[in-house]
């Protein structure tokens, strides 16, 4: 029996995180995960993260994972990969399996922070190869550089399907239609419409009937739901694909915690009943992260300080003014992310407005763009001389790069991170692409309605390859992905702290450069 | 968390084939949605009597993908919400481990 003061179970951004403060308290600290490689899923996270500047926001999942690891081992944590934690006993005792033998462990307090996995829907042919959860497929292609297939069906408009059709479609596959039974998107709005523009049907209150195909998937059967989610016959529509990826949900896996006999709850999936610090009905037995409840890995991380001082304060490390003090700071962190509409109390709620009283885009919520007419009320969206930020953000979600990136002061998000950004007033946009490029919604365009006699500029985010290049002739699409008109490229910005987000500047005719917002270089 | 017993002296009716009893719920163990149906009918009433009669959740991924979906097709044929019955009791191995393993009789020094 090897002893330590702190075991913390899963080495993913909550994990990694309590064990980061376990440490600095002065607490041998041992982090057990039984993959190959830390993280968690923090390293399939290609994306730019949302939040502020504190929760890390702009900056790619992939390098925050990288910073975490690089703190964790300042800390002096010992991570234990390739360990699987088998079982959790009386008097927080462990076993953990370790290739060819079990070793024992024991601590004074224990952290599971386990994560949670991706939920699957039983229907006709999905044990099928070729149907898979949208997790796998991120795993496939991001880790080890594997297409999942080329002609992808995405089941899920939350915010992983969002991410990953998008991630798919940047990995080559084509993203033949996104479905999901609910009659809205799930997801951020900004999210959906940067795969919407490219041209992927959104096909809202629609499920899955069957995958049909041989020894793989070679087409999805779909129909329509109706409000009780019961298919309406003669709805069936056949769409040819060879993959099928699942994102309906992910479930806590708190069969470890469970073993603690701490008191559970149901709360979409079964978790621990947890106080403010993470701590279970069990002293010293903490929990952070998706097992104790699913949010992003931006609140796990700030769950994980937060249990990880609590363990900390439990066994005597830091004192109780040390604990509150340093508790403060996160928790006002984590309440800045927990609001907005997508916060975890207005989950399931219908929102007519948004907090500044706007109605919010119906189009973006069944079709997963913003139709023109509705782009207006938005206090990004202004009509001005000369270049001028475009910010096509509708939804009061916890995010304002934005305001930070402009150097010359055009953009204002307000009080609260949630609230609209706004393009200030009386300001000169210098055309430097940085908003564009900073956005993690890749929501902000710089349009000029008058660059020429007849012809305007739009500049875009862009993340595919190959990238165009300067004088590439081609197409633009409005915001539903449908070709509008002729493009030309005419400036390409790829400075280092755009981080790979290319700034593409398109010459479209001048009454296209209030819908154009994608370019496209095959001609059709 | 409250769980609900389901009163054993209920009568619930006799099995009917569904359309979809043919789908496989649980992948590892290759467990159909109709031999769960099947089994409740049989008296098996909980996910701990359903998963030991013809094992559901036993397989490689110890349930993390079945789960879920085995406790809503049990609850929907006792006409239970799935929030109402208890989840399969969790205990050690939470992962499979070969046999070999803990056929290992080294002391902890030796390892």
């Amino acid at each position: 029996m090897k002893r330590y003061d702190l075991i913390v179970i899963g080495a993913g951004p909550a994990g990694l995180s309590a064990a980061i403060e376990g440490a600095k308290a002065g607490m041998r600290t041992v982090v057990f995960d039984e993959n190959e490689k830390p993280g968690g899923q923090l390293f399939k996270q290609i994306h730019k993260f949302f939040g502020s500047k504190e929760h890390k926001a702009k900056i790619r999942g992939i390098n925050i994972g990288t910073e975490l690891l690089d703190e964790a081992e300042k800390a002096g944590v010992e991570v234990n990969l390739s360990s699987t934690v088998i079982g959790i006993y009386p008097e927080k005792c462990i076993s953990v399996n370790k290739g060819d033998h079990i070793e024992n462990y024991r601590a004074e307090s224990i952290i599971v922070a386990t994560g949670a996995a991706e939920r699957m829907i039983p229907f006709k042919g999905w044990d099928l190869p070729g149907v898979l959860g949208a997790g796998a497929a991120q795993t496939m292609m991001n880790l080890h550089g594997v297409m999942p297939g080329k002609k992808v069906v995405m089941v899920g408009t939350g915010n992983v399907g969002l991410v990953v059709s998008f991630q798919l479609l940047q990995a080559g596959c084509s993203v033949e239609a996104l479905i999901d039974a609910a009659p809205r998107v799930g997801g951020y709005g900004v999210h959906a419409s940067k795969v919407a523009r490219t041209g992927v049907p959104f096909l809202l209150s629609h499920t899955v009937v069957e995958a049909k195909g041989k020894d793989h998937v070679e087409s999805v059967v779909i129909a329509q739901v109706d409000e009780k989610f019961r298919t309406i016959p003669g709805t069936e529509k056949e769409i040819e694909a060879d993959t099928i990826c699942i994102a309906v949900g992910l479930n806590p896996m708190s069969q470890l915690v469970r073993m603690t006999g701490c008191e559970m709850q149901d709360a979409g999936g079964l978790v621990p009943v947890c106080n403010e610090y993470g701590e279970t009905s069990i002293p010293g037995i903490f929990a952070a992260g998706d097992v104790s409840g699913i949010e992003e890995a931006s609140s796990a991380m700030i769950e994980g300080h937060i249990a990880g001082l609590a363990a900390a304060k439990y066994t005597g490390w830091i004192d109780e003014n040390e604990f509150i003090e340093a508790v403060k700071i996160r928790t006002s962190s984590l309440d800045k992310l927990r609001q907005g509409m997508f916060a975890p109390q207005n989950k399931g709620k219908k929102i007519e407005n948004t907090d500044e009283g706007i109605p919010v885009s119906k189009s973006l919520l069944e079709k997963g763009y913003m139709d023109d007419e509705e782009m207006e009320r938005y206090p990004g969206v202004v009509k001005k001389a000369g270049v001028h930020p475009v910010i096509e953000c509708s939804q009061n979600i916890p995010c304002d790069p934005c305001q930070e990136a402009c150097p010359f002061g055009c953009i204002k998000v307000g009080e609260r991170i949630t609230d609209l950004p706004a393009v200030v007033e009386d300001s000169t946009c210098r055309n430097c692409g940085a908003c564009v490029a900073a956005c993690p919604g890749q929501a902000i365009f710089l349009v000029n309605e008058d660059a020429e006699e007849k012809m305007g500029t739009v500049s875009l985010p862009y993340e595919f390859l190959p990238r165009p290049e300067v004088g590439d002739k081609g197409v633009a699409l409005d915001r539903s992905g449908r070709v509008i008109c002729d493009a030309e490229v005419v400036k390409i910005q790829n400075v280092g702290s755009f981080d790979r987000t290319a700034v593409l500047t398109m010459k479209v005719p001048k009454e296209y450069t209030s819908s154009a917002r994608f370019f496209k270089k095959e001609v059709y | 968390m409250e769980y609900k017993v389901f009163d054993r002296t209920k009568p619930i009716g006799e099995f009917v084939e569904g359309p979809d009893d043919d789908i496989i719920v649980c992948r590892c163990e290759e467990i159909t949605k109709g031999e769960i149906r099947r089994a409740i009918y049989d008296g098996m009433y909980t996910v701990n009597e359903v998963k030991r009669y013809i094992r559901p959740g036993m397989g490689l991924c110890q349930g993390l993908t079945c789960g879920r979906n085995v406790k809503e097709i049990i609850a929907r044929e006792l006409g239970m919400s799935p929030q109402e019955l208890e989840e399969s009791t969790p205990r050690p191995p939470a992962r499979p481990v070969t046999a070999i393993v803990y056929a290992d009789c080294r002391g902890e020094e030796e390892k």
